[in-house]
């Protein structure tokens, strides 16, 4: 017999709720402006048997809030909740697929034997629409729910009532299968590899193949599983370590031979600069899960940055939620504690017309919204401030959206214990493991495809961060108490990566049998490879394993021993009497081929069909259209929307917040962090660089000018520039086009050559390579090549911090830095071409012709220096770098961030130059009156311009010595930088 | 010998180190207690002076935040809460804290009305979580917490469900005549917001921003005083602003109970 299920419907009391608005206003935007209402409503459904009374409570007590919401069981007619007779109106219903994590639910069984009530034996949660409008169509319908109600990756929807799926109970399930792979050719070898999923090429298939016959047998699909994933471009970042050789088309044919292959990206030029470098300071580079560097006398901080590009795309909550997640299980595999969260973000344009999107991919709003509720919940739910970030759009981000999501980690120096020992337990603490994202690391290896949304459903991670939270708890007191010898973090490739990586020094035993599982029925391989999220590995000395479960208890966080470190040399794993797997260290961490890559780098400025051509003299009212113009470009625009659906005040550090000024809402550089718990006075600076513009042109200059941005807006908060190290990520094309790569080669090198000019050495990074969309059209959809440096410094004193709003009228403004005609990539371009009117203006007077895209200039590290020489003098009231949209912009923002005006003259016979040329190395400085003879004697010798004045009134004026270029009050200019956010 | 300050921390608090950092500013011995040490009894509420309720996610918001903490308020605890707050000794809600203060029923408190949910903290008028400075008012005299504070507070919000409602209008004209009303949204001149957003960032009914129990030694509030205790977290002390610190009212808190 089975349990009856009752389902309670609970909506909000006044109508329209603010949930509903937002559907509707969504639902427009997406085309379908036939709906006139939408309201929204929970469904909680509830297995077992249950008195009257019992229903009563769960409705009033747990289930609803009868303050401001309305309940109703279905089946109880008198109903307010269902539709009136006579309003026309249809009820979409969307509940999650089985086996899709349903935490709220899980609490309700819980929650309901609290309040004393058994009978409950299972529940699940679910959503309910009720839609009106005028001549609706079915069509319209299935829109509304496959483009905003309901993602087909995690849910189901109807037309009408739904009741949710319960996973069936299964049988544990031993099933390891052998694959035969010895006998195969190589075409066989290939198409086993496209089978599995497995992103190998065929040098790597035969080094497997030669493995096994040397072993003489086959692998079992547990072996194999974890070849796959522990040699996927994601784990071991194969194009990276590879050998490339190069072509390049900017050398006359003579010249083609003598350039000599480039062995390991990595080493070349990432690691390369760090040695070079040799800071004192850094403490751990490209070793640890996460970069270190030295804090003070008593901590070190650490920083990382992943991506989540591949599980954004298809299911943005959730991809961007785990995203969050796994760069906090970076830091916690360092040790520390995680303090600030970082989120830079690449979207498609919000405004694209959805039919045009390639099949199978998300609208850009759609994945937005997601991406963005996905950090907030993850951020703000495990109490991590996340202060710092950026949101680019760009039509080559629409079937690829990029999610970068760094993490801050404060720990005691010298307290992350590298090394386990044989003998050591192998604990799990953390969540438990189910089928969610099984073969991620090759499935973000791979180019996708319109089935991938479909086939890669189950490497959807749900992420949960109240059980991360209490890992944090366990694991900052476990390491205090010194309970373990190692630790690390589940990532992609789930335990075995994590165990893999840990005893690729010694050897491990580990029985699956005894993982702790979500639901039964997973086979081996599936244990082994799942990537349930919110896990942690550590190596602890059996002595230490009461104290361990203790803590546990004390946070509610599960712990279970899976095996021990041996010292053999070997893995080897068992489904409890049975031997699933059995590998050298030797061959599973040394055995995969380097590859072998063709690149070829040419000159990308030929083959861009933009050229910059403009006219000098321009009359006055183009200026102002075009600086508005700027101001409002989604790049450029204010972010305070996303910005404050985040916390970024827990934990109290955060001294320089992301909106800064007279009202809080002026764009800040950089970050100040002063961590709660350490003494003195000194701060941690957070910056990022980026310009994807300037890539799909110069991937050389790209990387210098990303390298330049993030040093420049750390200096620009008061950073020490001498103190400053980098973070590199790479997200790019597939890697196996020479172009592509030649792209990624070229980058590479400027970051190695930017590194070393300002002496900032790389301490960790990482690559995602393969963000391409093979559409339905057979059109491939490839982002533009793009590269975030993000930086971290310090700063002496939190107090002397600078931000970027003008302070007082009277002062002085002054310009750092050379400006040069380089408008390669610029926002300028951008602007001018989305303005037609402007832009046949601009050609009729063609003047010049540029594309170049900024580069380094090499006064820039003393430039700096003096810089934060002058505010260690307090020399310095206001400072904010020159970025997208060149000095015209800063200045508007600066006028912005203080409610003030300011009156610059150019000496310039190149306003267009002078306006919004984006040279790199460029800073606006307000100095008093009184402090400019000593500002000047602390940049004597180095480019330095005084242009004016802040004045009271609420004017922006930039002028030439002969004419107004630039008039616009404050207002008009907040008014521009603030109008994309007041139209969503 | 400091007065002890226990601070509860249940699966998903959060802010529970800030608010012990102004504890101990104030004055106080804070000590972080999770709730499992509680429902083991290996610590005792009544062995404190000072009960906290820290923001944070318990349970990760499931079936509305607050919800489920004050559930096990109501189940595991009533008794050694209710006579903590019988005896008069202080205890304070923050964000988090004051949802499950209020959705236990321990706030408002009115007594006539203890069955009967009257009063909760529901989602934002914006629909949107929101993170921002606001300035609070305090206006109670009865309430420990506010009543010597001579000027405005200046702290951030940061909550998705913070919307103080009411089952009708007369609750309201209960909550003004007990003195109640503990603090309000305010303008930057200390003047009530009006319910107009952004200065009330949630739409509560009379800009309620934190509420105390009849006796006025309960206080749950929604903004984080906690987050202002130091000059360098105003978000404008690059421009020279100062005052309006959180921890005025964590010293007032334990001078009441150092007498």
């Amino acid at each position: 017999m089975p349990l009856p299920l009752h389902c309670l419907i609970v909506r909000p009391r006044r109508l329209p709720d603010p949930r509903s608005r937002r559907l509707l206003h969504d639902a427009h935007a997406l085309g379908l402006t036939r709906i006139t209402s939408i309201v929204a409503a929970d469904l909680y459904f509830i297995e077992g048997t249950l008195t009257a009374a019992e229903q009563l409570r769960l409705e009033a007590e747990l289930l609803s809030d009868p303050v401001a919401q309305i309940a109703e069981w279905r089946g109880h007619q008198s109903s307010i909740i269902s539709h009136q007779p006579g309003n026309r109106s249809t009820i979409i219903e969307v509940v999650l697929k089985p086996g899709v994590a349903d935490p709220v639910a899980e609490q309700i069984v819980r929650a309901a034997k609290e309040l004393g009530i058994s009978g409950v034996t299972r529940a699940a949660t679910g959503q309910r629409y009720v839609v009106r409008g005028k001549r609706l169509r079915k069509a319209d319908l299935h829109a509304l729910a496959r483009g905003l109600l309901a993602n087909g990756v995690i849910q189901h929807y109807a037309l009408g009532s739904l009741t949710p799926h319960f996973p069936e109970a299964a049988a544990a399930n031993a099933r390891v299968e052998t694959i035969a792979l010895r006998e195969l050719n190589d075409d066989e070898l290939l198409a086993l590899s496209r089978e599995r999923r497995a992103a190998l090429d065929l040098a790597e298939m035969q080094a497997i193949q030669r493995y096994f016959r040397a072993e003489g047998r086959d692998p079992t699909d547990v072996e194999f599983e974890m070849i796959a994933q522990t040699w996927s471009e994601h784990c071991v970042h194969k194009t990276f370590k590879a050998m490339i050789e190069i072509r390049d088309w900017r050398l006359s044919a003579n010249l083609q031979s003598p350039i000599s292959p480039i062995n390991s990206l990595l080493r070349t030029y990432l690691k390369a600069a760090t040695d070079k470098i040799a800071a004192p300071w850094v403490r751990s580079a490209f070793v640890d899960n996460a970069g270190i560097i030295e804090f003070d006398d008593e901590y070190e901080v650490s920083f990382k940055v992943e991506t989540h590009n591949h599980p954004s795309a298809i299911e943005p909550f959730g991809g961007a939620n785990t995203g969050v997640g796994g760069v906090i299980r970076d830091i916690l595999g360092v040790s520390a504690k995680p303090i600030a969260a970082t989120d830079v973000l690449c979207f498609g344009p919000q405004d694209i017309d959805p039919k045009s999107l390639p099949e199978g991919v998300l609208h850009p709003r759609r994945v937005r919204s997601g991406v963005v509720a996905g950090i907030e919940d993850y951020g703000n739910k495990i109490g991590l401030p996340t202060v710092n970030g950026a949101i680019l759009y760009d039509p080559g981000y629409t079937a690829n959206p990029l999610v970068f999501c760094g993490c801050v980690g404060l720990a005691p120096k010298g307290k992350h214990p590298r090394g386990p020992r044989p003998g050591d337990r192998i604990l799990v603490l953390g969540g438990r493991t189910g089928r969610d994202g099984l073969r991620g690391a090759t499935f973000s290896s791979m180019t996708m495809d319109a089935q991938t949304g479909e086939v890669a459903g189950a490497s959807v991670q749900i992420g949960d961060p109240i059980t991360e939270k209490g890992l944090i708890e366990v694991i900052t007191r476990a390491r205090d108490e010194g309970l373990y010898h190692a630790i690390t973090d589940c990532g992609a490739g789930g335990l075995s990566s994590a165990v893999g990586e840990m005893a690729s020094a010694c050897g491990a035993e580990v029985d699956l049998s005894r993982v702790r599982l979500k639901y039964a029925g997973l086979a081996p391989w599936e244990i082994w490879l799942s990537e349930a999220q919110e896990r942690m590995v550590l190596a602890a000395p059996p002595d230490s394993l009461d104290r361990l479960q203790a803590l546990c208890a004390l946070f509610d966080v599960e712990l279970t021993d899976i095996g021990a470190f041996t010292a053999t040399g070997r893995l080897t794993v068992r489904y409890g009497d049975t031997l699933v797997l059995d590998l050298a260290n030797e061959f599973l961490h040394e055995g995969i081929p380097q590859r072998r890559l063709q690149a070829e780098i040419r000159d990308w400025r030929l083959a861009s069909a933009q050229s910059s051509v403009f006219n000098l003299h321009s009359p006055p009212s183009t200026f102002n259209a075009t600086l508005l113009a700027l101001l409002a470009h989604p790049n450029i625009a204010s972010k305070a929307d996303v910005i404050r659906v985040y916390d970024h005040e827990v934990q109290g550090g955060t001294v320089v917040k992301p909106l800064t000024g007279a009202q809080n809402d002026g764009p800040s550089d950089a970050c100040v962090l002063k961590p709660a718990g350490t003494k003195g006075m000194r701060g941690i600076v957070l910056s990022n660089g980026i310009n994807p513009q300037y890539g799909k042109l110069d991937p050389y200059r790209m990387a210098l000018s990303a390298v330049d941005e993030a040093i420049r807006n750390a200096v620009a908060v008061g950073a020490d520039p001498e103190r400053i190290a980098l973070l590199d990520n790479f997200c790019w094309g597939d890697p196996n086009r020479p172009e592509t790569l030649g792209a990624l080669v070229e980058a590479a090198r400027g970051c190695h050559d930017a590194a070393l000019h300002y002496g900032a050495p790389f301490i960790s990074g990482k690559d995602s390579l393969n963000n391409e969309y093979l559409g339905a059209d057979g059109q491939r959809h490839a982002i533009p090549g793009t590269l975030l440096i993000s930086a971290i410094g310090l700063i002496e004193d939190v107090g002397q911090a600078v931000t970027m709003d003008l302070k007082a009228a009277g002062d002085v403004m002054y310009l750092l830095g050379e400006t040069r005609p380089e408008f390669g990539g610029s926002h300028f371009d951008i602007v001018r071409d989305a303005q037609p009117t402007d832009k046949r203006r601009h050609t009729q007077h063609a003047i010049r012709n540029t594309q170049h895209v900024p580069d380094l200039p090499p006064y820039a590290p003393r430039l700096y220096r003096a810089l934060h020489a002058a505010m260690r003098a307090g020399l310095v009231r206001a400072c904010h770098d020159l970025s997208e949209g060149g000095l015209a912009v800063a200045a508007a923002e600066m006028c912005i961030g203080g409610r003030l005006g300011m009156a610059l003259t150019l000496a310039t016979d190149d306003p267009i130059t002078a306006l919004f040329s984006e040279s790199n190395g460029r800073l606006l400085v307000e100095v008093h009156p009184s402090d400019c003879a000593a500002f000047e004697q602390v940049l004597a010798g180095l480019p330095l311009a005084r242009l004016g004045m802040v004045t009271g009134g609420d004017r922006l004026t930039l002028t030439t010595t002969t004419e107004t270029l630039i008039s616009l009050t404050t207002t008009e200019l907040l008014t521009a930088w603030q109008s994309p956010i007041s139209n969503l | 010998m400091p007065p002890r300050a226990l601070i509860l921390h249940a699966t998903g608090t959060n802010r529970d180190h800030d608010v012990a950092h102004a504890l101990e500013l104030a004055g106080a011995q804070p000590e972080i207690v999770p709730l499992n040490a509680l429902r083991e009894r290996r610590a005792s509420i009544l062995r404190y002076q000072l009960l906290v309720i820290p923001g944070g996610f318990s349970y990760a918001d499931a079936l509305g935040a607050g919800r489920l903490l004050g559930l096990d308020l109501k189940t595991y605890f009533a008794e050694e809460v209710r006579a903590f707050i019988e005896s008069g000794r202080p205890v304070l809600g923050i964000c988090n804290g004051f949802q499950a203060l209020v959705k236990s029923g321990f706030l408002p408190g009115l007594n006539a009305l203890h069955n009967t949910p009257y009063a909760t903290l529901t989602f934002n008028a914006s629909g949107r979580f929101e993170c921002r400075w606001v300035t609070l008012t305090p206006r109670s005299m009865k309430c420990l917490w506010t009543r010597n504070l001579r000027e405005p507070l200046y702290c951030p919000v940061a909550h998705g469900e913070g919307n103080f409602t009411l089952a009708n209008a007369a609750l309201l004209a209960d909550l003004h005549a007990n003195d109640q009303i503990a603090l309000i949204y305010a303008n930057a001149d200390g003047s009530p917001a009006g319910e107009q957003y952004p200065a009330n960032p949630n739409g509560s009914i009379a800009d309620i921003a934190g509420v105390c129990n009849p006796q006025g030694n309960v206080l749950g509030l929604m903004p984080h005083p906690e987050n202002h205790i130091l000059a360098h977290q105003h978000p404008r002390f690059t421009r020279g602003e100062r005052g309006g610190l959180g921890l005025e009212l964590f010293r007032n808190g334990v001078r009441y109970v150092k007498g």
